[in-house]
């Protein structure tokens, strides 16, 4: 660390101390999480946008929505249930979520092959969320007629949101699951050891983002 | 502030399990809102509620913003908020096509909207 250590001040007046020091705004955070933290503030605008795009096309289309609680039901075991498949992928997704938030703590406490493994298992619930969203979009397309133009239970701009909103998220998860297997691994070599375990919870960060964009795709997409 | 040093988040694993535990409660609850087939504003305020809990928490806990220092928190929990003012002027936007659709295209008639939360 730099110059004369001052302690640094909690509250508005840290803010004010820090945005006015030298060098670095953002104290005790490395350059990579604070450009990770600035990637997920631009990414929250693009979903956003999305996100308020679907609010638009739904709240002007004279024709009703399709209703989702019964466009994504599933017969399980001879039973009707509503919305299952979405409500496991949420499980699984949360799950992961937790899996590499312990991950981030095993990489701090240097313990690579803890934290690797759990990296892995992270990644691995992203693979079968992703391999879930693959058999709802196929049911969608091919069994239900759903296209981005059109589809036969109502208004028209239904595939168009469904496909852009979710097909964009998911693509998140496919990238997440790259990202944390190629860190995984290099955790595990120990190609960090001298330069710590920050990157795990910079990967954890990207992770979770994408898990939090599914909080708002869920209550807003599926629960409307 | 527990143990916020430049190497990095430290916290006990336990308060890790206790949120993961709540994220799950809370999704459970979520999906029963709409298997009970709760309507209307009973729906829209427990489906708004457990959402922003479940960020809440997934912020706060597992990106660890409950711990970091105000010039960041406030750098990335601000700049978000001008999103409301997009979500109303798009909302007020998307009343009018409506409006006019039904008016120009659909004969006049405005009908009742059931599934409309707001306006």
């Amino acid at each position: 660390m730099s110059g004369v250590s001052t302690t640094l001040e909690p509250g508005m007046k840290g803010i004010a101390q820090d945005w006015s020091s030298d060098k670095d705004a953002f104290k005790n955070v490395s350059w990579g999480k604070s450009m990770m933290w600035i990637f997920l503030l631009s990414d929250t605008f693009i979903f956003s946008c999305f996100l308020i795009a679907y609010m638009t096309v739904r709240w002007s289309s004279p024709v009703p929505w399709p209703p989702t609680s019964e466009v994504f039901a599933l017969t399980l075991f001879g039973h009707h249930i509503p919305l299952i498949l979405i409500a496991i992928m949420t499980f699984v997704l949360i799950t992961s979520s937790g899996t590499m938030a312990l991950a981030v703590n095993y990489g701090y406490r240097g313990n690579k092959k803890v934290a690797g493994i759990l990296m892995l298992i992270t990644a691995f619930f992203g693979l079968m969320f992703v391999g879930m969203q693959a058999f709802e979009w196929s049911k969608l397309i091919l069994e239900e007629g759903v296209r981005p133009w059109g589809n036969p239970m109502g208004a028209p701009q239904f595939g168009a949101v469904f496909f852009m909103v979710t097909g964009f998220h998911g693509f998140h998860v496919s990238i997440g699951v790259l990202y944390l297997t190629i860190v995984a691994i290099k955790v595990m070599k120990g190609h960090y050891e001298e330069r710590g375990y920050g990157i795990v919870e910079i990967a954890g960060l990207y992770w979770h983002f994408v898990d939090l964009v599914w909080v708002f795709i869920f209550a807003f997409f599926y629960l409307w | 502030m527990s143990s916020t040093t430049a190497k990095g988040q430290q916290h006990p694993l336990g308060i890790y399990f206790k949120i993961w535990l709540l994220l799950f409660v809370l999704s459970f609850f979520s999906y029963m809102v709409d298997y009970m087939q709760f309507q209307g504003w009973l729906r829209w305020s427990l489906v708004l509620m457990f959402m922003f809990l479940k960020a809440g928490f997934i912020i706060a806990i597992f990106m660890h913003m409950a711990w970091e220092r105000l010039a960041l928190v406030t750098a990335i929990l601000v700049p978000p908020m001008c999103l409301l003012v997009f979500i109303g002027i798009m909302g007020y936007e998307s009343d009018y096509t409506w409006v006019s659709r039904m008016f120009h295209f659909l004969g006049g008639v405005i009908p009742d909207r059931p599934e409309m939360p707001a306006h």
